[in-house]
């Protein structure tokens, strides 16, 4: 049984993980569609579930998976929730640009 | 350079390219697109890194679950045109100039870092991957956390339904 990390290489993946997670703060601050937000928080929470993996198989230890399970099923709530709030948004406002999302009362 | 190497960097450019692409595409369909091609090359290289039913789980739960979502809900709202409008060009400036200091600062803490290891890596010989294992210490250590996992589901899907349900005129 031989290490894949021994023909990849750690950084290589901390690398990988760091250009996407940026990706990801780069469509929070870019856009202003919610739900291209809303894709770009997916997209920064697969980078960190990556790099958990990665280093799971560099320790060789089982615990960053099933912390990477419990982040998944965390993520999946969340993003129930958030598409209930953005159809309800989309229902009072009209439209679910998010410099419309000024006040707290609406 | 071997064959897992070619393997990785075109797991890897697919992945960032597609990423990229759903920020920078202006229907939001598109973006989904792109964002289902991006999770399954995460889950690309999920396999690559010998871990299966992680794979699986993020296939099922992210493509499938988590994308019909979003799909349903671009086409509920009608969004499939492209008519948003730009943010201002000063916004737009400051977003490339802080994503440019974000990946220049983590890039160089990461190669400036003192290397943990010269290139090889332990091997322990015992299995710690497999489903099987991977269901043994998830109902035996994490057993409370998982429980609670349920709730939050659960938590999830009354406050899910709550808000979309139609509200009653206050008369």
């Amino acid at each position: 049984m031989n290490n894949i990390l021994n023909q990849i290489g750690i950084e290589n993946y901390i690398f990988l993980s760091v250009i996407l997670f940026c990706i990801g703060v780069f469509g929070v601050l870019y856009r202003r569609n919610a739900i291209i937000v809303f894709m770009s928080i997916e997209i920064m929470l697969n980078a960190v579930n990556l790099l958990f993996v990665a280093f799971s198989t560099y320790h060789q230890d089982a615990q960053g998976q099933v912390f990477v399970f419990f982040s998944m099923a965390v993520a999946a709530a969340e993003v129930a929730v958030g598409l209930a709030i953005l159809v309800s948004i989309f229902k009072n406002l009209g439209s679910i640009d998010i410099n419309n999302l000024k006040n707290l009362k609406g | 350079m071997s064959s897992i190497l070619i393997i990785f960097g075109v797991l890897a450019a697919i992945t960032i390219a597609t990423a990229f692409l759903t920020i920078y595409s202006r229907n939001p369909i598109h973006s989904a697109i792109y964002l289902v091609i991006c999770f399954f090359s995460i889950a690309g290289h999920y396999l690559l890194l010998n871990a299966q039913f992680l794979a699986i789980v993020h296939i099922i739960v992210y493509s499938g679950a988590i994308m019909i979502l979003f799909l349903f809900t671009i086409m509920l709202m009608n969004l499939n045109k492209e008519n948003e409008v730009h943010k201002p060009r000063i916004t737009r400036l400051g977003a490339i100039v802080s994503f440019c200091l974000i990946s220049l600062v983590l890039i160089a803490i990461f190669v400036n870092s003192k290397p943990i290891t010269d290139g090889s890596y332990d091997v322990l010989g015992e299995d710690y991957q497999s489903i099987k294992v991977l269901g043994k210490v998830l109902l035996n250590e994490y057993m409370v956390p998982f429980e609670f996992a349920s709730i939050l589901l659960l938590v999830a899907m009354i406050g899910t339904v709550l808000l979309s349900k139609k509200e009653k005129s206050e008369k």
